[in-house]
């Protein structure tokens, strides 16, 4: 069986499994990685949103075997790390959730911070801070309807992101 | 309106003697004390007016004969040595904020930080009978008394002990943040007391609960207990649960809603399959386990099964409709005048997924004389008797760990998926972990059912003479609970009930229309014809989102006929103060009759249920411009609410800040109910697959002004029901918004159905395979 190696939250990992499997089963079934969320299996509900490499992307549809040994997998479990948070403290945008009180069930948010966080770097490499519509198009689906708090915690949380 | 005179208007059993109760301190080795959790309705039967000493209410003979009572069914908080209370909470939390508000009422009475109390859930404990149910938004309602009862007898008996300890009386102590102090100055803590406060033996306690005024946690915002774990990803949803050997596991189902398996032809190529341990053939379809779900998918993809036909073989949208309408039944409108004049209208209700957003799953571990499984479920006793019917166990060999669920909806009142999981393990003779593929949700998983609704309203020169409603729908299966609580009830429901069935029973138990309109009468009918065809289940409300729809159009036709402003026709026929003071909180917060563009509009609605009403008012945008927006593939955009505003009444709040949330996601539920949300029948098959299909909220859905919400505090010291409250008039506040903006009554929800706007996914094999170009994606 094919060896797959690649970097997740901040360390090496190698898991012995097809090239086919789609990373977020490499992730939750294997490796035991549970924050990202099945919530569909074909990239529409974004529940599983990651990051890649510092950018968003949903491991239901990628190939594990498409992965490079240097590419960084980050899920929920490794955000903090990403800003240099220690032990028990969390990334701007994971407190500005709090700080709002925005989950409900819980299920999405581990995606909706992952996809929140990668939307404030977008915006800033384009030289220009988070519009309306950039909201609106966000697409991970709340089923809870928590949306109105999640649009107030992204700009809470982009406000703290340095 | 002050607090006494509330009181005094509202419950004339009122007074000190409301707050005095019976608990028990029970046998361990730290303490452990219990309230029976039916406390509640002995409480409310017990009317006795104004009386205003314990013992009046509880004598020594009632004491005598309470304290004989078996102590099985009894709710138990345990004080620990570390100084923390906890309860196993015998409901399931869902979103909702239960854990949250029920610790916050613990500390209240134990005068303990929230943060020291630790709330779980309780697994299936059948000697609880019927009061394991979370559902109806009763949660808070049902268990508010019980809980402060043991809180209160928890902390009288630490009171007790610190006495002896302190060397003084009960009467010279005060407790603050789970500390004990003296008036001297000493102090001991609750964890310190633990042990010296627990008993030997069982006994009877009579405590007097906290008063409102002395509330120092119940009424503040509170954040979610739960909400660290959630934003880092720990807490615990049932597929996150390691338990040794529950490989992943999923059904391969077929093309027919309700269709059933009839001969696999390839099962032993597809256990070569890589990953593949078992495929194994139940009644609801042929079920794979491999070392990931991922692999379950590839396997079931090259399944190659002969499938029976469904429950609706050959049904479409069409024919249910034509059935539904042929079944509704006729007004009977009371002899009115000549002059008299009839507004009548139908609407019709489409099918829609209850689904969460966790889909349904469950770990099960079958053996030959026992059984244990983890799921989400709201009425997990009813669970654990068909697990046990199903896998020929009895009921006592099954345990049912209840896990915190990822929403539910209603869709986890049922055991569907711990019931089907049960079976693949017994099946296979392997613990199995259970997880529905999303597609399998609109197709197989539990529906809102499809219904008519029909209102005749005649009025004479401005006066409203009569109000009918006659809802017709297909038939809404009850059979997790609330329909044998209903039997069990049955000689203690009001009068009038008897002789109707559980969903005419349930109908009339939740509907109530708020307005004085003359004679009003509101029936249902669900024709038998329908019974089992379709998996169906309630949606975040029963009845009432489709009825408040109905009825709340039919109102602002009703105000045109009668030539006046929406808002003033309601306020000018609301029963009582806590309606009013709702429908005028939104028409000021809301600036109703404001100035709009063409093609925008104002709309406004109100439901009263769970012990409280709440009105809603919306701003619709339904300019072209705004209809036809693009956003790219898969997406439906359409007409846009740009603000809400929301005015609640829901008794005592425990948690403003869980109002609020329910009050808003409720919101959303109404909007996609109106405007974008439901399945499509056609030749037997739903052909919705995902969340690409169904079109339940987007942000791009959400009010760009925001989603207001104002309690309104009627004074009440008892909680209502919010879980459900906002969806109602949320839905119906879009409704006349819409009709309002377009000069159209819409009578067919929601609103898009007419166009399906996608290409459905395959019906075999049954489930879609997971796209590869993820990294083109990334952003």
């Amino acid at each position: 069986m094919p060896k797959q190696t690649f970097i997740l939250n901040g360390k090496p990992v190698t898991v012995n499994v097809n090239d086919d499997v789609r990373v977020l089963w490499v992730l939750r079934d294997l490796l035991g990685v549970t924050g990202p969320k099945y919530g569909c299996g074909i990239n529409v509900c974004k529940a599983c949103t990651s990051h890649l490499n510092g950018k968003a992307f949903n491991p239901c549809s990628v190939k594990v075997g498409d992965l490079k040994r240097s590419d960084k997998v980050t899920t929920i479990e490794g955000l903090p790390a990403t800003v240099g948070a220690k032990g028990e403290d969390l990334h701007p945008m994971q407190e500005a959730w709090l700080e709002l009180d925005v989950a409900q069930c819980g299920y999405c948010q581990p995606g909706q911070i992952m996809a929140a966080v990668a939307l404030v770097k977008r915006v800033r490499r384009e030289g220009r801070g988070i519009t309306e519509a950039d909201l609106d198009r966000i697409r991970n689906v709340c089923r809870c309807g928590t949306y109105v708090r999640i649009r107030e915690a992204i700009e809470k949380g982009a406000r703290a992101m340095r | 309106m002050t607090a006494l005179e509330h009181d005094q208007q509202e419950a004339p059993e009122g007074g000190l003697g409301r707050r005095g109760f019976l608990g028990w301190v029970m046998a361990g080795t730290t303490l452990v004390v219990a309230a029976d959790l039916g406390l509640t309705r002995t409480a409310a039967t017990a009317a006795i007016p104004s009386l205003p000493q314990v013992p009046e209410i509880y004598d020594l003979e009632d004491l005598q004969t309470d304290a004989a009572l078996p102590t099985a069914n009894l709710i138990t908080v345990t004080i620990g040595t570390d100084g923390t209370a906890s309860f196993a909470l015998p409901r399931m939390e869902v979103g909702q904020g239960i854990v949250t508000s029920t610790a916050m009422i613990l500390a209240e009475e134990l005068d303990l930080p929230v943060e020291k109390v630790k709330v779980t859930l309780a697994p299936a404990r059948p000697e609880l009978l019927f009061n394991q149910l979370t559902g109806g938004s009763n949660t808070t309602f049902s268990t508010f008394t019980p809980i402060r009862v043991a809180a209160a007898v928890a902390r009288r008996r630490l009171l007790d002990a610190a006495a002896i300890q302190l060397g003084t009386t009960v009467d010279r102590l005060t407790t603050t943040g789970g500390i004990v102090s003296d008036t001297l100055g000493n102090t001991v803590t609750y964890g310190d007391l633990a042990t010296s406060a627990a008993s030997q033996v069982v006994e009877a306690v009579q405590v007097l609960l906290k008063s409102k005024p002395d509330y120092q946690v119940i009424g503040k915002p509170r954040n979610r207990t739960d909400a660290r774990e959630a934003v880092t990803g720990r807490k615990k949803f049932t597929t996150d649960l390691d338990v040794p050997g529950a490989l992943p596991t999923m059904v391969c189902r077929p093309p027919e809603h309700q269709g059933s398996p009839k001969r696999v032809r390839n099962k032993a190529r597809v256990l070569t399959m890589p990953g593949v341990t078992h495929v194994a053939m139940v009644d609801t379809g042929v079920a794979v386990r491999a070392k990931t779900f991922g692999q379950c998918i590839d396997a079931i993809r090259e399944l190659e099964v002969d499938w029976n036909r469904g429950t609706v073989s050959g049904e479409s949208d069409q024919t249910v409709l034509a059935k539904l309408k042929a079944q509704e039944l006729p007004m009977v409108v009371p002899q009115v005048p000549v002059l008299a004049q009839q507004v009548d209208t139908r609407f019709e209700f489409m099918f829609r997924s209850s689904a969460a957003l966790e889909p349904y799953a469950a770990i099960a571990d079958v053996r030959e004389d026992r059984a244990e499984v983890w799921a989400g479920l709201k009425a997990p006793i009813v669970a654990q008797g068909n697990i046990a019917a199903a896998t020929g166990l009895r009921q006592d060999q099954v345990k049912v760990n209840v896990v915190t669920g990822g929403g539910s909806f209603g869709h986890k009142l049922f055991g569907d998926h711990a019931i089907e999981a049960a079976k693949i393990s017994k099946a296979m003779g392997v613990p199995v972990k259970l997880m529905w593929h999303r597609v399998d949700e609109p197709r197989q998983g539990r529906l809102h059912p499809m219904a008519t609704s029909r209102v005749r309203a005649t009025m004479l020169a401005g006066q409203v003479l009569s109000f009918e409603q006659r809802h017709t729908s297909v038939t809404t299966d009850f059979s997790h609970g609330l329909g044998e609580m209903i039997t069990s009830l049955a000689d203690e429901l009001p009068t009038g009930l008897g002789g109707l069935g559980f969903a005419e029973t349930i109908f009339t138990l939740t509907q109530e229309l708020p307005y004085n309109f003359g004679v009003v009468t509101q029936l249902l009918n669900e024709p038998l014809e329908f019974e089992d065809k379709f998996s169906t289940g309630s949606m975040r409300n029963i009845y009432s989102p489709d009825t408040c729809v109905a009825a709340e159009l039919t109102i602002d036709l009703m105000a045109k006929k009668a030539g006046k402003d929406p808002m003033q026709f309601r306020l000018d026929h609301v029963k009582n103060k806590r309606v009013r003071a709702v429908l005028e909180k939104v028409k000021k917060e809301g600036s109703w009759g404001r100035t709009m563009p063409k093609g925008m509009a104002q709309g406004v609605a109100l439901h009263k249920e769970y012990k409280g009403a709440t009105a809603v008012l919306v701003e619709i945008d339904c300019r072209p411009q705004t209809v036809n927006r693009d956003l790219g593939k898969e997406t439906y955009t359409g007409p846009r609410v740009t603000k809400a505003v929301i005015a609640v009444d829901c008794g005592l709040v425990i948690n403003p800040r869980g109002v609020e949330a329910q009050m808003q996601g409720g919101f959303m539920d109404g909007l996609a109910m109106t405007l974008s949300a439901s399945n499509h029948l056609r030749d037997g098959r739903f052909l919705e697959g995902s969340w690409d299909n169904y079109f339940y909220t987007r942000q791009w859905n959400v009010p760009p002004e925001g989603v207001e919400v104002h309690i309104v505090d009627p004074g009440s010291d008892t909680p209502g029901g919010v879980g459900e409250a906002a969806v109602g008039s949320s839905a119906a506040a879009v409704a006349c918004a819409y009709a309002r903006a377009t000069g159209t009554l819409p009578t067919r929800f929601p609103i898009n159905h007419g166009q399906v706007r996608f290409k459905p996914k395959s019906f075999v094999p049954s489930l879609p395979a997971s796209p590869t170009n993820g990294l083109k994606k990334t952003y």
